[in-house]
């Protein structure tokens, strides 16, 4: 069934057909639709979850990964400040290997007070453990939670699923609901192989001396390093049964581009309007989307930017002192590859500020004309 | 693609004209994305609401500068508010008036169309005679000048969709389909 939706109840919808057992949130805008529609889908009977009230965001991650530890599956959503809130949580979801999935609406920090969109509350999680996807539409927003789950239990780690607040938060497009019969086929029951259960005692996170951490930790890394190829079997196979597929990365005419652009999230479909325009101009210009950022796929990365001549990665996130988030993790990913092309980095529509196929040809232009690269370059600044 | 721009006023109904012309759009096996002007909204204050229509996916996803139509719910936004910038060569104008198309008094290389949409929602008691809520009614005029959707579906989406009096609902746009005014 085909119904125009928001990309907050994008993600309801995604929560519901993966059958989530317990929702634990707290509201805060542009999240608060989220929650509100999954609440009454609990209270209507429509879901048979239990929906837990809390009173502040790290009690609901809290509430989750306690549902989770008990084996069921659970779900939860947040913005911004509200992450922020949840950050030690998430530290706590990774290291007790706790399958939640996260639902970010993209929000900028505070202060000055922002409900606008901007990256940097879910790429401060970077080094928590907590696997990243970012979305570019309401389909693949509802598509990844089911995703996310069958990713997640597979290798016991928490996923935060990532989406652009308003350019997806509330706008409404079309979205393919699917047959639930054909997600549970996809995505079977949650039973993890340890559990809190009264009749299977187990204690979990107890005091760890230095002669196990170490191991513990190595864990977590082997744990999201197989999820990289997880990603991809979960991919294939989504697209095997419903007719879509993402990809770790995806490749947009990359494949005779001079200059290739690094996007994600909703920058993207605006990018692939644009790069159709300057195609017709006769301009070889590609895009590499990056979706899943944590695993990050360095592979992916290699393999379709070793090709180009000329990289322009868009930032709408900072990590002051140093540049963009995704621009360094590109540069990153290239420095030992046999391939490395040159890379300028943008910074683009920081706090909401729109970015447009004009933003996206001003980044071109400097790229072409430029011969040597940059790697802090704001766009559109007011001086 | 075709691009459309509402201007109304907190509680007229801008962002739901739209969302209801997108879901009569999806009926009609068309492309459909809408959203309102990002931000807080207040009754009174203006809002702006916007539609992308086309025949694929739509990928784009920033803000509309340069529409094919505008709709405008609230005639004093006229004055207040630049309701034609960017508006293309040849577009519509859509403005909920009692007055004939040549009697507004806007100028440019556009066309205009009026239908009293007001007058209509207050005839079918929808909103109240304060604040009447004339969404429906003026997608009637916008149907019936660009044929950008057809009326049957845009009829049946307001009948399941109308949060309250639907068929009265249907009745207002159906009415303001039939005696929209054009220059």
């Amino acid at each position: 069934m085909r119904k125009l939706m928001m990309g907050n109840h994008a993600l309801s919808y995604g929560a519901k057909l993966s059958r989530v057992q317990v929702i634990a949130a707290y509201p805060i805008t542009p999240q608060t639709q989220v929650v509100e529609l999954l609440s009454e889908m609990c209270a209507n009977g429509e879901l048979d979850a239990k929906f837990v009230k809390v009173e502040s965001e790290h009690s609901a991650l809290a509430a989750s990964i306690g549902a989770s530890a008990a084996g069921t599956r659970a779900f939860t959503a947040t913005s911004s400040q509200g992450l922020a809130l949840m950050h030690e949580m998430i530290h706590w979801a990774v290291g007790a290997r706790t399958p939640v999935v996260l639902g970010n609406i993209n929000r900028a920090m505070a202060p000055p007070w922002s409900i606008w969109t901007e990256q940097n509350d879910s790429l401060s999680q970077r080094d928590t453990g907590i696997m990243q996807v970012y979305c570019e539409s309401n389909q693949e927003v509802q598509d990844t939670v089911i995703q996310s789950y069958k990713v997640a239990e597979k290798v016991l780690l928490p996923c935060m699923l990532v989406l652009d607040a308003f350019y997806l938060s509330h706008t409404y497009e079309p979205v393919d609901i699917p047959e639930q019969k054909l997600v549970d086929k996809y995505l079977p029951k949650f039973n993890p192989p340890y559990k809190l259960d009264p009749d299977d005692v187990h204690a979990f996170g107890g005091l760890t001396d230095a002669k196990w951490y170490y191991e513990l930790r190595y864990k977590i890394e082997s744990a999201i390093e197989r999820a990289r190829g997880e990603w991809r079997k979960a991919d294939d196979e989504f697209g095997e049964i419903f007719g879509r597929k993402y990809g770790l990365v995806e490749d947009y005419k990359c494949e005779d581009a001079d200059i290739m652009l690094v996007t994600s999230g909703t920058i993207t479909g605006t990018a692939r309007v644009t790069v159709d325009m300057l195609r017709d101009e006769g301009k070889k210009i590609g895009i590499l989307k990056i979706r899943v950022f944590r695993p990050f796929p360095t592979d992916e990365v290699r393999d379709i930017l070793g090709g180009a001549k000329k990289v322009a990665c868009i930032d709408r996130n900072i990590s002051f002192g140093q540049s963009g988030v995704f621009f360094e993790e590109i540069k990153s990913a290239l420095y030992n590859s046999s391939h490395r092309p040159q890379i300028w980095g943008y910074i683009a529509g920081l706090g909401g500020r729109d970015v447009t196929p004009d933003t996206i040809r001003e980044i071109v232009k400097r790229t072409e004309e430029s011969d040597k690269p940059q790697e802090l370059i704001w766009i559109g600044l007011k001086k | 693609m075709i691009e459309v721009r509402l201007h109304g006023r907190g509680g007229q109904g801008s962002v739901v004209a739209s969302k209801m012309l997108a879901s009569a759009l999806l009926k009609e096996g068309k492309w459909a994305q809408s959203f309102p002007e990002f931000g807080v909204e207040r009754r009174g204050q203006p809002v702006t609401a916007f539609l992308r229509i086309d025949t694929k996916p739509i990928g784009a996803h920033y803000k509309i500068y340069k529409p094919d139509h505008v709709v405008i719910l609230d005639p004093t936004l006229l004055g207040q508010v630049n309701v034609t910038d960017g508006l293309k060569k040849e577009g519509w104008i859509i403005v909920n008036s009692e007055r004939a198309p040549d009697e507004i008094d806007i100028k440019g290389d556009f066309k205009i169309a009026t239908v009293d949409a007001t007058g209509i929602a207050i005839k079918y008691g929808i909103g109240s005679k304060a604040a009447p809520i004339v969404n429906t009614a003026i997608i009637g005029a916008l149907v019936k000048t660009t044929g950008c959707v057809g009326i049957k579906s845009v009829l049946q989406t307001i009948r399941e969709e109308s949060p309250s009096k639907p068929e009265e609902n249907a009745m207002a746009a159906k009415e303001a389909y039939e005696k929209t005014r054009t220059t």
